[in-house]
């Protein structure tokens, strides 16, 4: 019974990393119909950037701020450097595009940094909390991580729901004729989603990276993960992907608890293939299926 | 409330369209076309499926690029600028059947309409007024407000993509088939509401349709287009009695 309880709430701890992939993913999907494969590896460079501000300026907080803010600034350049290019191109260039951007980005990083693993700090204690005499499983630093990944979606709910800047990003997702044709500029808020992904996927670099060390591969199962919490959720549902991320979350928590870490991915990929046999756009998809 | 929705800033507008080439890959959908179009008047621009009727609305709000021919709105052209720069310039282009967000609400919808009104300040502070006047114009939309614009009717539809549009207080009004697939009393009403809005807002309207006879009816001019090219451009009541014209290009 301990051990489920712990099980279920590391699994959350991993799962709200797993959803801000997928979120990172549906955002940049609504915009630009397009799975940015190159989605991990930008968030595993922003932390590079990340952990040498920590190093050399001995600040957590500052490394944080500065890769969330790399990872803004990276989004936007990706998508008007060599996204936008491929507009109006077969669908496939800008699929290639994005995987050329991932092997480019893990390559740098493995001439700038090496390729040897590197620890990344935490914001809090990762030694585990107890209630009473019972271990939870759970660190100081799982909850934050899990507050950190709730605040930031929670917020951008709140923006897409209550604003103008969220009413542009959505209307320019459901419908971008209707949307230019009511003078909203596009292609601007197309770029303001990809920098908006960068953001969350930077976040999930920095709050994943102190639990699996930081090399120019370290995202990329992260990314596999992610990528699957959107397919589950439906890569046009924002919900949907938070579910997927904490579903796949806990799931893989409990097939690596008791059945063995090594039958983890096997899992993931499991769960991915029935989600599509039943639900072929995702569980909360309310849209028509689409090729992808 | 001092001026309505659509009232243009500038006193009426005047759009002219010169030489007008536009088309699809090796398609020519339009050759030539010139049209002027001014004032509180409608226009409406008939002929057969594949006239260029609507080709030549998609040219005027920038969502096809012309080939050559200049757009003139006021004297200054506009050809080569893109559907969202066209709309802040006001031209305001309602598309065929497909001009409503079902996803969005229906608030939200209209709230798409000003988004291409100049300057965020102004656009707080505005846009209460401006819905609330659409919905004291469209009261059927102000009972719906909160709902999916998705669980509108055909006809409720059309009056919120017309609702939008004039949000967004245009100079010129494009709507293409406005009437398509509503029952003829629902037509009946969108027609009246196009000719109010007309006189009352001082709208330039250029309206594509394929009923004929229906747009003829509440149209000031008339132009005809066939295999894009103008066949006939007059006063509406003189296309509507030229019997020749009539069987020859608008089928009644």
């Amino acid at each position: 019974m301990v051990e489920f309880l712990q099980f279920t709430l590391s699994g959350i701890s991993f799962g709200m990393i797993y959803a801000a992939i997928a979120l990172s993913l549906v955002l940049i999907w609504r915009g630009t119909r397009l799975v940015n494969f190159a989605q991990g590896a930008m968030a595993m460079f922003t932390t590079y950037i990340g952990i040498e501000v920590i190093y050399h300026t001995g600040s957590y907080w500052t490394g944080f701020v500065v890769a969330l803010a790399a990872g803004i600034v990276l989004g936007a350049v990706a998508e008007l450097a060599v996204i936008k290019p491929a507009q109006g191109k077969p669908e496939l260039n800008a699929v290639i595009i994005t995987i050329g951007l991932l092997v480019l980005l893990e390559g740098l990083a493995g001439i700038f940094y090496g390729g040897q693993f590197r620890s990344f700090p935490a914001a809090f204690s990762v030694t585990g909390l107890h209630v009473g005499s019972t271990a939870l499983g759970v660190s100081r630093f799982d909850v934050f991580v899990a507050a950190a990944v709730l605040v930031t979606t929670l917020l951008l709910a709140v923006g897409f729901r209550y604003t103008s800047a969220g009413l542009r990003m959505r209307a320019a997702a459901f419908n971008a004729t209707v949307a230019r044709l009511s003078g909203i500029r596009v292609a601007r808020v197309i770029t303001v989603g990809w920098a908006l992904a960068g953001l969350l996927g930077a976040l999930a670099g920095v709050l994943v990276s102190p639990s699996t060390f930081l090399y120019p591969n370290s995202m990329d199962t992260i990314f596999v993960f992610g990528f699957t919490a959107a397919v589950i959720g439906g890569l046009d549902s924002p919900f949907g992907a938070v579910i997927g991320g904490l579903l796949l979350g806990v799931a893989l928590s409990y097939a690596g608890g008791y059945l063995g870490s090594q039958v983890t991915a096997l899992v993931a990929l499991g769960i991915l293939v029935v989600v599509l046999m039943l639900r072929p756009a995702g569980i909360f998809s309310g849209a028509q299926v689409r090729r992808v | 409330m001092s001026s309505p929705a659509g009232a243009p800033a500038g006193g009426a507008a005047s759009l002219a369209i010169e030489d007008l080439v536009a088309g699809y890959g090796e398609v020519r959908a339009l050759n030539d076309v010139t049209i002027t179009a001014s004032g509180a008047s409608i226009t409406a621009v008939l002929g057969a499926n594949g006239a260029g009727k609507t080709t030549l609305l998609r040219a005027i709000s920038g969502m096809v690029r012309p080939r050559s021919g200049r757009i003139l709105l006021d004297g200054a052209d506009q050809a080569g600028r893109g559907p969202e720069d066209m709309a802040r310039a006001g031209i305001a282009h309602v598309p065929e059947g497909q001009g409503v967000i079902p996803e969005l609400t229906v608030e939200e919808n209209l709230r798409l309409g000003t988004m291409a009104w100049p300057g965020l300040a102004r656009r707080r502070a505005d846009r209460g007024a401006a819905l609330a006047e659409a919905y004291e114009r469209f009261g059927v939309l102000a009972d719906r407000r909160r709902k999916p614009a998705g669980t509108l009717s055909g006809g409720e539809r059309q009056m919120l993509v017309i609702a939008r549009a004039l949000i967004a207080r245009p100079r010129v009004l494009l709507l293409d088939e406005p009437s398509l697939g509503l029952a003829p009393k629902i037509m009946r009403q969108v027609m009246d509401t196009v000719v109010r809005l007309s006189k009352e807002s001082g709208i330039t309207v250029v309206l594509v349709e394929q009923n004929a006879r229906a747009a003829l009816a509440i149209a000031d001019h008339g132009v005809v287009l066939n295999l894009g090219r103008v066949v006939a451009a007059a006063d509406a009541k003189t296309l509507a009695a030229d019997v020749a014209l009539r069987h020859h290009y608008l089928g009644f």
